[in-house]
């Protein structure tokens, strides 16, 4: 296909083209082949007045008829910079034009002028680029609009396309980011309580950590749980401690994180709560309530529960491990003191630990583990 | 088989039967979910398992459902999308018949794993056409009559189709135009703008 460069030379070197035919050796022969292969093309005269505007750039402005006025007063130049004449104009040919219509809608459009041979003035091919969609909307043009050899209409079935296919991924995307957060759900939810696992808490633990804000941290032990699991089963157990799970999220509040971390064991993370006293008031309405005998079957339940807290304040650095150790080590010391109570850490623990030496806080929990079985025979 | 097919067949049974429906052939076809993803890839058994238990659903034969199909892709309003694409390929029903040659590389430029039977026309006159549909499983010619169907009267074409079935792995129809511009047809506008 001829294009316009190609069409301005041929005029140019009109006599060693001759054997060929058809060179257009007028502006109305350009013009009419321009109008077939550029139908958004303008010719200038030498004065920089439109003469000749191809159906399409004409179809942009349909109630504005632009043969007769200057280039200059319709488009604004936006590169290259300061042309303001048509001489000025002139020396730009060959180069990519910025343009933009003066009055709205301000369509920026692309543009290559080349001059008309003997100062005849020039012709200039005018395209959408990158505002083609825009163009097309605005101006409601159709595929006869556009030549045969344009690829407008395929860039417009591809920007459709790509954006039919970019949606239907997106909605895998989303459904998928569904499933991920319901399975991270399940990660950190311990099933049978309904209650935050063992690292939802950690978790939890860091963030508030991290956050630098204050916070308390309870550890709670079920007492003569094993019995009632020894005694009523596996089902029983499981009742007991759904119930617990229930009354501990009743008596804490909703930015609270009641986590079930082992068989019997509990951790409450109380955000932005520091108050002895208020903790205190928490842990005897737990206990309290658990307390009350539970049936199952034609049996009752009867348990009770020790809890032992550490304050984020009573330390420079809190640290996880640490403050899990201590407030074990004042579980232990409420069990100690008879069961059914609640303790707050303080450093004397550490020398009295368990059975008067000193427990260290890595092994604290093993011990744990074992501690209930002796103290129950002391105590049936 | 790619998601977008198999997803068709699931859209279909639900846009023109019922979600319910649908749900009972995915049961009854055992593929293990509820729904097909557009984006990702299917074992082929499945599509062919999905496609046998809507046919036995609806007690249509294979041919006739995926005609169905056809039709149904270009002219329901939730697929409006692929009936837009399709009237990129040509400003009148004859340009869009010669577009069709392309379709399979004009549908990979969009989706580089879907794979299209390959398409080609012959002009047998200024009026009749005949279609070849190659593909490694048979029917997509037939889910072509349903789409041609359509297309022509989104265009406004008074055709002529007949399905001719497989010869030596080769699908054809024939085409013949009776009028080109026989009704007004659905418009189409480049810029996306609501149609009609």
């Amino acid at each position: 296909m001829p294009k316009v460069g190609d069409l301005i030379w041929g005029a140019r070197g009109m006599n060693d083209m001759k054997p060929m035919g058809a060179v257009p050796h007028d502006l109305a022969e350009l013009g009419r082949l321009m109008d077939a292969f550029c139908p958004m093309h303008v010719m200038l005269d030498a004065a920089g007045q439109m003469v000749h505007v191809g159906a399409t750039l004409q179809k942009l402005r349909p109630d504005a008829p632009m043969v007769g006025k200057t280039f200059l007063e319709v488009f604004e130049l936006r590169r290259p910079q300061g042309v303001s004449s048509m001489s000025e104009l002139m020396r730009s040919a060959g180069v990519k034009l910025h343009l933009r219509f003066y009055d709205t809608p301000e369509t920026a459009l692309k543009g290559v002028l080349a001059p008309l041979e003997g100062g005849r003035g020039a012709v200039l091919n005018i395209g959408f680029g990158i505002s083609l969609i825009e163009g097309v909307r605005d101006y409601a043009l159709v595929s006869s609009d556009f030549a045969a050899t344009d690829l407008a209409i395929e860039m417009l079935y591809l920007v459709e396309a790509k954006s039919a296919a970019m949606e239907a991924s997106r909605k895998l995307n989303l459904r998928l980011q569904g499933a991920m957060i319901a399975a991270e759900e399940q990660a950190y939810t311990d099933t049978l309580t309904g209650l935050k696992n063992r690292r939802a808490m950690d978790h939890v633990l860091t963030r508030l950590i991290e956050r630098k804000r204050g916070f308390a941290l309870m550890q709670i032990d079920l007492d003569f749980f094993k019995a009632v699991n020894d005694t009523l089963g596996h089902a029983a157990g499981d009742h007991v401690l759904q119930n617990v799970a229930r009354f501990m999220v009743e008596e804490t509040r909703d930015e609270d994180t009641v986590a079930r971390v082992g068989g019997d064991e509990f951790v409450i993370l109380f955000d932005g709560l520091t108050d002895r006293e208020a903790l205190s008031r928490v842990a005897a309405r737990i206990i309290e309530r658990l307390e009350v005998p539970m049936p199952f079957g034609e049996h009752f339940c009867r348990i009770s529960a020790s809890c032992g807290t550490v304050l984020s304040q009573s330390y420079g650095q809190p640290d996880a491990g640490v403050m899990l150790a201590d407030a074990d080590m004042a579980l232990y010391a409420s069990k100690k003191a008879g069961r059914a109570q609640h303790s707050f850490f303080s450093e004397a623990m550490r020398d009295v630990g368990g059975d008067g030496g000193p427990i260290p806080a890595a092994i604290a929990p093993k011990h744990k583990g074992a501690r209930p079985r002796e103290e129950r025979r002391g105590e049936e | 088989m790619h998601g977008l097919i198999n997803r068709t067949i699931q859209s279909f049974v639900r846009d023109t039967r019922s979600e319910a429906l649908w749900l009972e052939i995915a049961k009854a076809a055992e593929l293990g979910f509820d729904d097909f993803e557009a984006m990702l890839s299917y074992d082929p058994a499945l599509t062919k398992r999905a496609l046998g238990a809507v046919a036995c659903k609806l007690g249509l034969p294979q041919d006739a459902l995926l005609e169905d199909m056809g039709t149904y892709l270009v002219s329901h309003k939730n697929t409006e999308a692929v009936r837009r694409l399709l009237r990129f390929g040509g400003v009148d029903f004859v340009e869009f018949l010669h577009s069709l040659d392309d379709l399979p590389d004009r549908a990979r430029l969009a989706v580089d794993d879907l794979i299209l039977p390959q398409l080609e026309l012959r002009e047998r006159s200024a009026e009749r056409f005949t279609l070849q549909v190659s593909a490694r499983q048979r029917g997509f010619g037939a889910v072509m009559m349903g789409v041609l169907r359509a297309m022509a009267d989104d265009y406004g074409a008074l055709v002529l189709l007949e399905y001719v079935p497989e010869a030596e792995g080769v699908e054809s129809i024939d085409i013949q135009l009776i009028e080109a511009a026989f009704a007004e047809g659905r418009g189409f506008d480049l810029g996306g703008a609501r149609d009609e």
